[in-house]
């Protein structure tokens, strides 16, 4: 059994100001999770009536990117994987853990730990989609798909839109996440139709949103629970470079 | 049986299949006699869509793009974020792509009898038959199927079937379909033809001159408490595996949208068929929030076994070959360790429960890889399981190619839920239920690769084509928030809202979700006696005065809560739970996920009564301290044969 002291993020609302808090923590086993280890702290604050920490969270196993913390500055924390996935047994006793939320422009705090990632969606909307509505779609083995294509396709849609992409980069760059979803369908045959105004409509909203440009440092792809490479940005370079030279205006 | 436990009411039966004609014709039948809605007044008339899984994602994006104008609300921040992510496996389909003698008769034949006879025969043919159009969907959105090296689709055989349908993208197939449903759903969002409403939870349905017209709900991060109204309301709010506390569900999954329409008059059907998944993690202490699932495809190389003297905790290692149990072996030596997930699940228990369970808490089994590795080496586990060892040892911290895996059941499907008819509307007109959130086409248990496929069929195909012949009549009177039945509907969630605050008591939330799960998982698991439910049916009321007098719920109404979103789910759950045992009680058969020991073979097997429970259990709302009334649908089978499924 370990003893921690945390030191939180508290904020009541989007408007007003927040501060560190200290908390200790004893008791905590190696097997319970990074996630679990903050259920006990919330009981225990629920019980002294104060008000336990607000987090995101769903599925507890690292698909559906709800959950999403600094630990000591990194995102997710030392194991690139979700923080859900983090189990204590990877750190010490007596350990102070400095706890805070997705720091980025684009991501305003909703209260303590929880951010508002909706401008994610806004980015998806915009373009980050093929355009196939029910009852439209052929025999689906009208179009087939070399397999190295359609395997580099899953790579990049395995982004789970948690943010520490955002949150790692020191410009607060929404890059890593955009060229997923650009790359994803980029790669595919039935992407190829909306593939210029596609890459040039996300970039637009993403620039629109409050986050910073990618200057390919890197911390990105880093923390990146599902391992997205650097290489979708390449893809996205080259589809917005090549929507560029054959004649499109950018959107921003 | 007592009959205070329930009262009969009238039969319950669906009019919209068209059973005049051949089973195979029905569902174009019905397309054809329903009436339609023209494009251009599509636009007048509004739908409210609860949820954003394969159900509700797809419903309201293909709503939308049909020119309906759609509101879609959903508690977690994002549509992407709904539970349905979180599917492995795959999607079965009637492609017959393999050649392997598939078709629609067999899927919907596989699909009945895997329910253990228990569905309804129209709707399990129909989800057969559009099972193909939804992989051209997928396709079509970009979702990235396995696929073979000459470009086409792969497919990999599930859950014991004999064909090979089920289309896969790696193990994350739930993830990328419900990623095809998303983008579709926020493209529609981007042309303006959906309101969404991201962190916002219904907490009641407003019914107006017998019609569902419209939700109450809660945003959850201003708190306030508003209601929507529209010409139908759909639910795709899922399924509620979280009764058991502990479950494979995403922590927020919960029953409250359906809960609150069926305390509205919506029919609850057969809340006792629940699925219990054999190989998850086992339970590593008391502050454990979730359960994980490991594919089951691991059982064709570990072998189950626990030591044969009760409370023997040696290290695995230390326990010589002839003190051990291979229970699984022993008592099934036809099958073994293959044996069908509700007996593999089943026998776990049972030795558990004798004391010979493994791991910190006797809640567990070994699966062990030693001979499998001796006989072919370990690169070649690592290569066929490797992922799973990973995460086996990132969850646990162990090296499961030395130390075995331990492993234990775990809730991770409810194929009970609101009752529907053939056109997927609850008994409340206007009131649609889709995906796991009705009672589903999954009988009395669902098949591998089944859910995804019904959760698409609803909301792709099914529903857009049966609302319209509802919508036909519209648009309904305006309804608004000062019209008495949304006031009262209003009232009472804010007075919940109010009362829950202002117990502050001395136990948590949490506390009583885990006491309620962890009575579910003892009296209305894996097995259940008239004993063990009557025991539950006296226990549950007392869990829910003590609730109702001693909770403490922190915080105010007017923030981000998330404790009071817990104890609103919570407070659900524990009526829920009732309805379940009553519902496990007077089932006096086994069937499918339910297995009540009263009724069983020599051998052990589930052994259903089809002269006295061929029917679905539709249940009406009582008020509390009134039993609730059962309404049978009567369930008839013409096109497959009633047998006893056999293992042997």
């Amino acid at each position: 059994m370990m003893s921690l002291t945390l030191r939180i993020w508290r904020q009541r609302d989007r408007t007003k100001k927040g501060k560190m808090v200290t908390y200790h923590v004893t008791d905590v086993s190696p097997d319970m999770s990074f996630l679990e280890m903050l259920d006990v702290l919330n009981e225990k604050l629920i019980l002294d009536g104060d008000d336990p920490v607000a987090f995101d969270h769903d599925c507890r196993e690292g698909i559906c990117g709800s959950c999403g913390l600094m630990i000591n500055g990194i995102a997710h924390g030392p194991e690139q994987a979700t923080v859900c996935q983090l189990h204590m047994r990877s750190f010490s006793d007596g350990d102070v853990l400095d706890i805070e939320p997705w720091r980025a422009g684009g991501f305003p705090v909703v209260k303590d730990l929880a951010v508002d990632r909706s401008a994610f969606d806004r980015i998806i909307s915009a373009g980050g989609f093929i355009s196939a509505p029910t009852g439209t779609a052929p025999e689906a083995h009208s179009t087939p798909v070399p397999k190295k294509n359609s395997d580099a396709a899953f790579d990049a849609a395995t982004c789970i839109g948690c943010g520490a992409c955002v949150a790692a980069c020191p410009n607060g760059s929404a890059m890593l996440f955009t060229a997923a979803k650009v790359a994803h369908l980029g790669l595919m045959p039935q992407g190829q139709p909306e593939r210029d105004t596609r890459v040039l409509k996300m970039v637009a909203q993403q620039d629109a949103e409050d986050f910073g440009g990618c200057s390919n440092i890197g911390e990105c792809s880093a923390v990146c629970p599902k391992g997205i490479s650097m290489e979708t940005i390449s893809r996205l370079n080259h589809d917005l470079l090549g929507a560029l030279r054959a004649g499109a205006v950018p959107m921003s | 049986m007592p009959l205070e436990l329930f009262t009969v009411g009238e039969p319950i039966a669906d009019t919209t299949a068209p059973r005049d004609v051949p089973l195979p014709d029905r569902w174009n039948e019905r397309k054809f006699r329903a009436r339609l809605v023209n494009p251009a007044n599509r636009r007048r008339l509004s739908v409210i869509v609860v949820g954003t899984g394969l159900a509700g994602g797809s419903a309201a994006a293909t709503l939308a793009e049909m020119g309906y104008r759609v509101k879609n609300f959903w508690f977690q921040d994002s549509p992407r974020r709904a539970h349905s992510v979180a599917a492995q496996g795959g999607i079965n389909a009637a492609k017959n792509y393999r050649n392997d003698g598939d078709s629609v008769h067999r899927l919907f034949y596989d699909t009945v009898k895997g329910g253990d006879f228990r569905s309804r025969e129209d709707n399990s043919y129909r989800l057969a038959e559009v099972s193909a159009a939804i992989i051209d969907q997928a396709v079509a959105q970009g979702v990235p199927f396995a696929r073979e090296y000459g470009g086409l689709l792969d497919n990999r055989s599930f859950g014991g079937a004999q064909v090979s349908r089920t289309f896969y993208a790696r193990g994350q197939t739930g993830q990328q379909l419900l990623y095809g449903a998303y983008q579709a759903l926020e493209r529609q969002i981007g042309l303006g033809n959906v309101e969404q409403h991201p962190r916002t939870e219904m907490l009641d349905l407003i019914v107006v001159d017998g019609k569902a017209r419209g939700i109450v709900v809660r945003n959850l991060i201003t708190g306030e408490i508003t209601s929507h109204f529209a010409d139908a309301v759909v639910l795709a709010s899922g399924g509620y595996s979280n009764v058991f506390y502990l479950s494979t569900n995403a922590k927020g999954s919960n029953v409250t949208a359906a809960w609150r329409a069926h305390k509205r008059g919506a029919l609850f059907a057969n809340p006792c068929y629940t699925q219990i998944h054999p190989t998850c993690i086992p339970v590593s202490g008391d502050y454990q929030s979730k359960l994980t699932l490991m594919s089951e495809s691991l059982r064709n190389d570990g072998r189950v076994w626990v030591p044969k003297e009760r409370g023997d905790d040696r290290n695995p290692k230390d326990i010589p070959e002839d003190e051990r149990d291979y229970y699984l072996e022993r008592k099934y030596p036809a099958f073994g360790n293959l044996v069908p997930r509700d007996i593999a699940s089943r026998q776990a228990k049972n030795v558990c429960d004798e004391g010979r369970g493994v791991g910190p808490n006797g809640l567990g089994v070994y699966l062990d890889f030693s001979d499998a590795i001796a006989r072919v080496g370990q690169p070649a586990i690592e290569a066929k399981y490797g992922n799973l060892f990973d995460m086996y040892n990132r969850i646990t911290g162990e090296n499961a190619y030395e130390t075995g895996m331990r492993i234990y059941p775990a809730v991770h499907y409810t194929m009970g839920g609101l009752w529907v008819d053939y056109d997927l509307s609850s008994n409340i007109p206007g009131l649609f239920v889709i995906g796991e959130a009705n009672f589903s086409d999954q009988g009395a248990n669902r098949l591998g690769a089944s859910a995804l496929m019904q959760g698409l069929a609803d909301g792709y195909f099914v529903l857009p084509s049966t609302i319209s012949n509802y919508l036909a009549d519209g648009p309904f009177p305006a309804v608004d928030a000062t019209h008495p039945a949304a006031v009262e509907a209003e009232q009472s969630v804010r007075a919940q809202t109010e009362r829950l605050l202002s117990i502050n008591g001395t136990r948590t939330v949490a506390s009583f979700h885990r006491e309620l799960g962890r009575l579910m998982w003892d009296l209305c698991g894996m097995e259940r006696s008239e004993e063990g439910l009557r025991k539950a049916l006296d226990r549950i009321p007392e869990i829910r005065h003590e609730f109702w007098t001693n909770v403490k719920v922190s915080g105010e109404q007017g923030i981000f809560n998330q404790n009071l979103e817990h104890a609103g789910r919570v407070a659900d759950f524990i009526e829920l739970a009732e309805l379940m045992c009553v519902d496990a009680l007077h089932r006096n058969e086994s069937c499918g996920g339910h297995f009540r020991v009263e009724s069983q073979t020599p051998e052990g097997e589930a052994l259903r009564d089809d002269e006295n429970y061929a029917y679905v259990a539709a249940w009406e709302y009582t008020p509390e301290g009134e039993p609730p009334v059962l309404r049978r649908e009567a369930l008839e089978y013409e096109y497959v044969h009633l047998a006893q499924r056999s293992y042997k």
